[in-house]
């Protein structure tokens, strides 16, 4: 385990506020005490101090995961966000998508969602905005891209994709033994 | 006697050029065909195979080769012939049978850096003419080489650019630059070869400073199978100082304030590079007011039409009036 580098830190916070703007201030500097992000076989965690202080007890080789993982950077050195940030996601979510029961389903298996799924969205979404899918009870179910504006989505026929999907809760189960 | 003798003479010289025109006279049912340019003759007579194996076939060969070479020789005889320093010789027409080659056709040329370039982006040869108009010397002279038209070499005066430094000698920079241009396309030219026939080449280096070559020899020292264990060493040799960045990180436990004062610097500067009006965004918000402009209107204007309808149907009867206007608001 070791603190992030520069351009490590420069990456996960470009890919972050994407989806959390600026807000990305307010996990940095929290008033509830010290957060740090740490990077551990290529994964990055966002733990408190105290529990970094007490995962040193933990040899590397044997520590599989410790605080939350907000993703990983690949062999390239590009940021991926797991579904496991989605809890620090969103709260702090700048670009809402609201997703209709019938379509929840198909969304939690992992595919786009469509114009005919499409309860709400945020107002002044732009293209390729990173937006965090909710259902219409307000439960957050994962993230994705928005693949048209707000203005474009009106317009749209009802099987056109309005969100790319890119990580949903449905992973806790799909990919249960790669998410840490 | 003198006269018996004379008639044996006549004789004896009338039976020597019979036997001579014997010789030399060789009767074919068909004629051979000759193409005298490349000295063939083709006897299309059907060989006699009787008398093939009647005789030694060694011999029967050897006379119809014989026969035929000589009806080859007579046909060359029947040229026009003249005498150079005591010789007899006769030029030879231009050959008729065409002949395979000999060796394969040669390979055309691999296509250079250029040409391929050219093709691919659909550049067509242009031919330029070798004579140019030199407006200087009034006439017409070559583009290129010795006393060629716009030559800058003769030039015996150089204005020096204003971009210059006054102390550089003009002449000397362009001499050099036309080395340069020189070595370049050699160069170049070298590698088409070797592209040609798919060798690597390897670009000379450059004057090494005395770090490089350095790093050059380190590198060498070092690549060897037990990465430079066992190679020799100089004399008086200093030991080599390990080359290459290491990786450091912050300390897994350290100042957390200053780690979240860095983070948060880093955020400010990612900030200030973001540009500060997005365009597609301020034109999707155009957008958007105008569509709430143009509804609003829209609807103004129909409660306005509905209130001009009532007030031109105020005379008629109420209860047409009445059925129809309902059913307009529906839609």
């Amino acid at each position: 385990m070791r603190p992030l580098t520069d351009e490590e830190t420069k990456a996960l916070f470009e890919k972050v506020s994407k989806y959390i703007g600026e807000n990305i201030k307010l996990l940095v500097d929290r008033p509830d005490g010290v957060y740090c992000f740490r990077l551990h076989k290529d994964r990055v965690y966002y733990l408190s101090e105290k529990l970094l202080k007490l995962s040193t007890n933990i040899s590397r080789d044997k520590l599989i995961s410790v605080g939350t993982c907000f993703g990983k950077f690949t062999k390239t050195m590009k940021f991926r966000l797991h579904v496991t940030a989605l809890d620090y996601l969103a709260p702090y979510a700048k670009y809402k998508v609201w997703v209709k029961p019938g379509a929840e389903q198909s969304f939690l298996y992992g595919n786009h969602v469509l114009k005919s799924g499409l309860g709400r969205i945020t107002e002044n979404t732009s293209q390729y905005q990173g937006v965090v899918v909710y259902s219409m009870a307000d439960v957050p179910l994962g993230f994705g891209v928005a693949a048209k504006s707000t203005q474009d989505c009106r317009k749209l026929d009802p099987m056109a994709i309005v969100v790319f999907h890119q990580a949903d809760i449905g992973e806790y189960l799909r990919s249960e033994d790669t998410l840490t | 006697m003198a006269a018996c003798s004379i008639e044996d003479v006549l004789a004896k010289v009338e039976k020597d050029e019979a036997e001579i025109l014997k010789n030399i006279t060789v009767h074919k049912e068909l004629e051979l065909e000759f193409d005298i340019g490349n000295l063939a003759a083709f006897d299309k007579n059907p060989a006699d195979v009787g008398l093939f194996r009647k005789h030694k076939k060694e011999e029967f060969l050897r006379s119809l080769a014989r026969d035929n070479t000589q009806l080859l020789i007579n046909e060359m005889w029947k040229l026009p012939t003249e005498r150079v320093q005591e010789a007899v010789v006769a030029k030879l027409p231009e050959p008729h049978t065409r002949l395979p080659r000999e060796k394969p056709l040669p390979k055309p040329r691999p296509p250079t850096k250029w040409e391929e370039f050219a093709k691919l982006k659909g550049i067509p040869k242009k031919k330029k003419t070798n004579l140019v108009w030199d407006d200087v010397h009034k006439e017409w002279r070559r583009r290129w080489g010795y006393k060629r038209a716009k030559d800058d070499t003769k030039d015996w005066l150089i204005e020096v650019p204003e971009s210059a430094d006054p102390n550089e000698d003009q002449f000397a920079r362009r001499l050099k630059a036309k080395n340069e241009r020189v070595a370049k396309n050699e160069l170049n030219r070298l590698k088409n070869i070797a592209r040609g026939q798919k060798v690597s080449v390897q670009v000379p280096p450059k004057d090494q400073s005395k770090a490089e070559l350095g790093k050059a020899m380190q590198l060498a020292r070092i690549s060897t199978a037990s990465v430079g264990k066992f190679q020799d060493k100089l004399p008086k040799e200093k030991p080599t100082r390990t080359v290459g960045k290491k990786r450091s990180f912050q300390p897994l436990i350290g100042d957390f304030n200053m780690e979240k004062q860095r983070q948060l610097d880093l955020l400010k500067v990612m900030e200030n590079k973001k540009p500060r009006m997005n365009v597609t965004r301020a034109v999707n918000r155009q957008m958007r007011e105008e569509d709430a402009e143009a509804a609003r209107h829209k609807k103004e204007g129909r409660r306005g039409g509905k209130g001009g309808k009532k007030k031109g149907r105020g005379g008629g009867g109420k209860g047409r009036g009445g059925p129809k206007s309902k059913k307009h608001h529906g839609k």
